[in-house]
């Protein structure tokens, strides 16, 4: 596309369109490029923090090892912890959204283009801030739910917290805006017809999760503020001197970490929601239960955060109300699962890479659901309570649920980002050392943790019974890293020398198949009109074959380009332009909360740049 | 605000009608309810906590507070007299009560700076006791919530001088306004909580 001058006016002059470069990519506002941004950096995130895990597994190999300082394995498998849900499957899931949900819907960009610009660069600033620690001063070491009154100024000396509670802040800021725009989007841009039981399973599961931000995010917000405060003004919130109470801060924490825990998984369930149908070729089983079980589950997942606190001592009465709503929880979830396992039952299931993941994801998730409904029973949690039985728990409901949903979406939307098939063979191996390597190294950690084995302990005696299992874990753990590898070079290999993969190379049902791939910048050249849920298998076959799979098994695919390639260069669609405000404001920001690490002059500055960054961004020309 | 706006008034149709960015405004009050939440659930869990002097009542002085109350809650008034002066097209009507309000919203953080100052002169601080830590902090960001109000309102006062905020896109303004009465319906609750609910006998200084 030709380059094009921006429209004077305003503080700075509009970035002009370039469709290829650098200075394409920073100022970006078009929502598959930021979802591509969100997706790599994720994925880099991602890398860092298995290898933060590969470093404690080495330590754990062995019985009394001395290969790391307990100071750094304090940092490393709390900056593990952190780095995994608040860079990697949170932001993960975000580059799903960004991608996807716009096309599902039917729509050309998100609700606030330039928003959703700054989500990505706070996100960035909030991942280097949160990481600073490793090059100045050191790193947060307390664990990633961060106890007080550990976290104060007397047991918490160096510069570490203070990278969390500012680093988690900018995070925190940068999930709001983005989860803001995808309600707006949600609710706003559907295409015409697109009535709310119409719309994809995965876009119904952005909008729960955005809500969920939306609500949660300030929770920690607050407590982040009051540990900031205690720790940079000396005030008093988790000083039990002057009456404080430590306890305040484990209520907030987890007001906000149970939801987030849904808000780690629901992208995958909805993930898993869209990959299953496309490969069994029948339509979703129980659309409405799925859908309406994932809002029961964002009513519940605020009702349950005690169950994190059963050993604080809260009282029976207290205990056993949360006990009975984290049981109740399961209800909605396990709804879910029948539903997936109604939609394979009896379908023409074709065993592509995505299949092997969401298929994963339900089998290992399965096992992460129970062992959790194994501590919302109080007794048992007493005894599960600090052990490697819950580090179990949460990597079979992190790693085999969201991380493998996760992958599925990677392999099923692949060639719609990139225009490129990936490895059938390479994917197939990925998935089974991921599973195998998966399962040998969390599934001991069961019984490790039953036999008492604590977690964050950076070594063990030997004759505890621990020795056999936590090496079995570790050289496990590596075969997950080889997986990675041979990931990483399916990605590029298929990047190169995949196959072209056309509109629609998995004969799928939702709108983003019925345009080419890559998508051209305006997504659709007209607008579609919705005429059933699975919109674009309504368009393909029509209504009638709904519910059969015969026709659909021949897999005639409409001709390709129908909807949107024959108007490849339409300059008539007018898309938002680039901008570098988002950036500068993200900087303003950044700066504002590193600054006052620093000094507060520094901070002073950072809020004149986030001023100039607002006004310049308000008072930008709409260039046309 | 978007004064880019002006150049394309609400013309997208949405879904369900309601503009994009009014949407996202509300969308944006639901979060900082969370927000205020979670500070006004700390004051009320240490309320009547704090073990060391100064106490609250040893330092309120409520007829002062009630008046600067006052004024905060008229000028959610006049910011409804703004609006429907724009709405009428009202060019006058509209800069004049737009600059009531911001002007009556900076008379009660002038208010609430002048309390603070009184407080610490009585020894009263961040980090004396439990008290002053979630009193300063609760009602600190509150007033941080007005100030960045008063900021939105100037800039609407200088959009219409220039005569760039008209009937046409008085969204800007009804969109400020959301969030100016959300601001003052705070106040109302931590004024009512903070300053008016009774505390035990023992603090009560």
């Amino acid at each position: 596309m030709a380059t094009v001058t921006g429209t004077m006016g305003g503080v700075l002059p509009r970035p002009s369109i370039h469709t290829t470069g650098f200075w394409s990519w920073v100022t970006t506002v078009d929502h598959k490029r930021i979802g591509v941004l969100y997706g790599v950096t994720a994925f880099t995130f991602f890398l860092i923090g298995g290898i933060e895990a590969l470093a404690v597994r080495a330590q754990l190999a062995r019985p009394e090892q001395g290969m790391l300082q307990p100071a750094l394995y304090n940092q490393l498998f709390t900056m593990h912890a952190l780095t995994m849900i608040f860079l990697s499957v949170m932001p993960l899931g975000v580059a799903f959204f960004n991608i996807v949900v716009p096309l599902q819907i039917g729509a050309r960009d998100v609700a606030f283009p330039r928003l959703n610009a700054l989500s990505y660069w706070l996100f960035l600033f909030g991942g280097i801030l949160l990481n600073a620690g490793w090059l100045f001063g050191g790193s947060p070491d307390v664990g990633w739910f961060a106890y007080s009154n550990l976290t104060g100024t007397d047991y918490s000396m160096g510069a570490g917290m203070n990278y969390y509670v500012t680093g988690l802040q900018v995070l925190g800021v940068a999930s709001v805006a983005g989860a803001l725009n995808f309600i707006v989007t949600i609710v706003n841009m559907r295409a015409p017809g697109m009535s709310m039981m119409r719309l994809p399973v995965f876009t119904w599961m952005t909008l729960i999760v955005s809500i969920l931000l939306v609500t949660a995010m300030p929770v920690i917000s607050i407590a982040l503020i009051e540990l900031t405060f205690d720790r940079l003004f000396g005030t008093n919130f988790f000083n039990p001197a002057l009456g404080g109470d430590p306890i305040l801060w484990q209520h907030l924490f987890w007001v906000f970490g149970h939801p987030e825990v849904y808000i780690l998984i629901l992208p995958a369930m909805g993930i898993v929601s869209e990959v299953l149908p496309t490969f069994a070729r029948k339509p979703l089983f129980g659309y409405a239960f799925v859908i309406y079980s994932g809002i029961v589950i964002g009513f519940m997942g605020w009702g349950v955060w005690a169950h994190h606190m059963f050993i604080t001592g809260l009282g029976p009465v207290a205990n056993a109300v949360f006990a009975l709503s984290t049981m109740l929880i399961a209800i909605p979830t396990a709804v879910k699962i029948f539903n997936w396992i109604g939609t394979l039952w009896g379908g023409q299931i074709e065993m592509k890479t995505p299949v092997y993941f969401s298929i994963g994801f339900v089998a290992v998730f399965i096992v992460g659901g129970l062992s959790g409904v194994s501590h919302a029973a109080t007794p048992s949690d007493f005894q599960q309570s600090d052990t490697y039985y819950i580090v179990a728990h949460l990597h079979y409901v992190l790693f085999g649920g969201a991380i493998f949903g996760l992958f599925s979406g990677i392999y099923y939307w692949f060639p719609k980002v990139t225009g490129r098939m990936m490895g059938e063979t390479l994917g197939k191996w990925h998935f089974w050392l991921m599973f195998i390597g998966m399962n040998l190294t969390f599934g001991p950690m069961h019984w490790l943790g039953l036999n008492g084995m604590p977690r964050r302990i950076y070594t063990y005696p030997s004759g505890m019974g621990w020795d056999f299992w936590n090496l079995v874990a570790t050289i496990s753990s590596y075969l997950i890293a080889i997986s990675m590898l041979i990931f990483l070079h399916n990605v590029f290999r298929s990047l190169r020398k995949g196959p072209r993969a056309g509109n629609d190379p998995w004969n799928a049902r939702t709108l983003e198949w019925s345009i080419p791939s890559p998508p051209p910048v305006y997504n659709f050249a007209e607008i579609p009109v919705v005429l059933a849920r699975d919109a674009y298998w309504e368009q393909k076959y029509g209504s009638g074959h709904e519910n059969g799979q015969a026709h659909a098994a021949t897999s005639e695919h409409v001709s390709e380009g129908q909807y949107g390639a024959a108007a490849d260069e339409r300059h008539d669609i007018h898309m938002p332009w680039p901008s570098y405000w988002p950036l500068i404001t993200a900087f303003g920001l950044f700066v504002v909360f590193a600054g006052l690490l620093v000094n507060v002059v520094f901070a002073a500055l950072g809020v004149l740049i986030l001023f100039y960054g607002v006004y310049g961004w308000a008072l930008e020309p709409v260039a046309e | 605000m978007h004064a880019s706006t002006t150049a394309h008034p609400a013309e997208h149709d949405t879904s369900t009608g309601l503009d994009n960015r009014k949407l996202l405004m509300w969308a944006f009050l639901g979060s900082d309810c969370l927000f205020f939440g979670s500070l006004i659930s700390t004051y009320m869990i240490y309320r009547g906590r704090s073990l060391t002097p100064p106490f609250p009542g040893e330092v309120f002085d409520i007829p002062y507070t009630s008046v600067s109350a006052f004024v905060l809650l008229m000028s959610s008034l006049t910011m409804v007299l703004a609006l429907a002066a724009l709405q009428r097209d009202d060019q006058r009507g509209a800069k004049t009560w737009i600059m009531a309000t911001a002007l009556l919203g900076s008379v009660f953080v002038g208010g609430q700076v002048y309390e603070f100052t009184t407080f610490v002169h009585e020894g009263l601080t961040l980090s004396v006791n439990l008290f002053g830590t979630s009193f300063f902090v609760l009602t600190g960001f509150h007033g941080t919530h007005v100030t960045i109000g008063v900021i939105i309102l100037l800039s609407l006062f200088i959009m219409a001088w220039r005569g760039k905020l008209t009937s046409h896109n008085s969204l800007n303004l009804e969109i400020a306004g959301l969030y100016w009465h959300f601001v003052d319906i705070v106040w109302i609750v931590i004024f009512t909580l903070v300053y008016l609910l009774p505390y035990p006998e023992h603090i009560a200084g």
